[in-house]
């Protein structure tokens, strides 16, 4: 199995994230609950990754622990080459404002900030002086073409626009892993493929993404889809070629 | 066994005419643009479609042939390559209006071999059905990994607004219609797995003893029986 899983798509660079041999066991004696079970994944730059499974299968519990929100109870989560198992506390919290973002269901943006401000927050939190950082943000909503709504406050966007503002923060600055929970859970179906569309086209600029759903439709935009299945992964796609797919075994479907 | 499968058997040839029906109303479809010969049609139809129904030109003239029989298209003289014409009559002009105007018959459904072999993999010795349902929905996630990304590069075709509109616009409709078909499949996996699970844990609980679903495969042993719930 573990050679199955360390199929990787032809690429170069290191991996971004590295899971190795991750466990997590919540409780313990008679309600112990195994929540992953020797977790192996690597996702590397320009690949967006799917995870799916029943719930109950561990998807969430992966996210939080590859973004440092939650510890392994063994095994290693390597982020841009640190092990942020190991990482002491300053580590870790620099590493999760530096290389790691979130995209969560219900999009996280804090209220009293505007589009620009909220991108613009973990930037400043890294040190970037406010105008350097204000600059950044329109910069980052410009190039995934929301550069309307900078001046704009959560309440005055629509669900489906706060949550390509939440994209643009995760990947404000030099980070490049965006950790998406269920991010279309609360969005209808047009909306949900236009959030989708900007995370594939930020992960086809060269970011890393890990994207948990149970929505096979989302699903289907990445390129690697993980089953996961009672904590373990019991199987996953390999992206094939597009272009041969319709010339010959079209007429058996 | 299942009556809804002795249902589904007689059906044999109904898929096939289907797609024959489907073909003639199609070449009437596109013949309402005005006259054409044989492997116009057969290009014009491929680029609608993004060649998922692809036709062979024999198809295309069998098809024509039986047409003019029927009246519904007439030959109408040659081009200057002298490529053979035909046109849309009358006859085929008012049976393609009532085509677009019936909705296509869905209550008799086709054979459909994935429903066979799941309603064979009950209680079948030595099939693990939870591994023929994974098999089967990595195969079926795989092709709509496919057709999404084959769905972002029509419409970024469109976006560009290039000359090849409006068959770019018929074959983003196509293939939304596979993703939309394969998303309901992934879908029924899910389900028939869920289900499955419970019914086992249902009848554990009956006869007392621990009766798990068969793991997948792949799957440690530990995969088995009812969990408690938690949020995912």
């Amino acid at each position: 199995m573990s050679e199955r899983l360390s199929q990787q798509p032809q690429s170069s660079q290191p991996p971004v994230l590295q899971l190795q041999q991750l466990t997590r066991v919540h409780g313990s004696g008679a309600t112990e609950v195994h929540a992953l079970r020797g977790i192996n994944l690597d996702v590397f730059p320009g690949e967006l990754v799917a995870v799916m499974g029943p719930s109950g299968s561990g998807k969430s519990t992966l996210l939080t622990i590859a973004g440092g929100l939650d510890v392994p109870t063994s095994g290693r989560v390597i982020v841009e080459n640190t092990d942020i198992t190991t990482a002491d506390r300053k580590t870790l919290a620099a590493l999760r404002r530096r290389s790691i973002g979130y995209v969560f269901q219900d999009y996280n943006l804090i209220p009293a900030l505007t589009a620009a401000e909220n991108v613009a927050l973990p930037r400043e939190l890294d040190g970037v002086s406010a105008r350097k950082a204000r600059g950044e943000a329109v910069a980052a909503l410009q190039e995934m073409e929301l550069g309307h709504l900078a001046d704009r406050f959560p309440d005055e966007m629509s669900g489906g626009q706060q949550q390509r503002v939440a994209i643009a923060r995760a990947l404000v600055g030099d980070r490049r892993l965006v950790l998406a929970d269920e991010p279309t859970g609360a969005l209808d179906s047009e909306t949900g493929e236009s959030v989708l569309a900007l995370l594939r086209s930020r992960c086809d600029a060269g970011a890393a993404g890990i994207l948990v759903t149970h929505e096979p439709r989302f699903a289907a935009w990445a390129d690697r889809v993980v089953f996961l299945r009672d904590g373990a992964v019991v199987d996953q796609t390999v992206r094939s070629q597009a272009d041969s797919l319709l010339s010959g075994q079209a007429a058996e479907l | 066994m299942p009556r809804s499968l002795q249902r589904w058997l007689p059906r044999t040839a109904y898929s096939v005419y289907i797609l024959s029906m489907s073909i003639r109303h199609g070449l009437l479809a596109l013949l309402e643009h005005g006259p054409r010969y044989g492997s116009q049609l057969r290009s014009e139809f491929e680029s609608r479609t993004g060649a998922t129904w692809p036709l062979n030109v024999g198809q295309v003239y069998t098809t024509l042939n039986r047409l003019e029989r029927d009246g519904m298209v007439a030959q109408s003289g040659e081009d200057e390559a002298g490529h053979a014409l035909y046109a849309i009559t009358d006859t085929g002009r008012s049976e393609l209006r009532s085509w677009f105007e019936t909705p296509v018959d869905r209550s008799s459904p086709p054979r459909d071999e994935l429903a066979i072999k799941l309603a064979m993999a009950v209680g079948a010795p030595g099939v693990d059905i939870r591994a023929v349902i994974q098999s089967q929905r990595h195969h079926t996630v795989n092709a709509m990994q496919d057709y999404t990304r084959l769905k972002a590069q029509a419409l970024a075709a469109i976006e560009s607004g290039g000359s090849q509109e409006r068959d770019d616009v018929a074959w983003l409709l196509v293939l939304e219609q596979l993703i939309f078909q394969t998303e309901a499949e992934a879908r029924w996996l899910d389900h028939c797995e869920v289900r499955l699970i419970r019914l086992a844990a249902a009848a554990g609980r009956e006869t007392g003893t621990a009766a798990p679903p068969a793991p997948v495969t792949q799957a440690p042993a530990a995969a088995a029986g009812p969990r408690r719930p938690r949020p995912d």
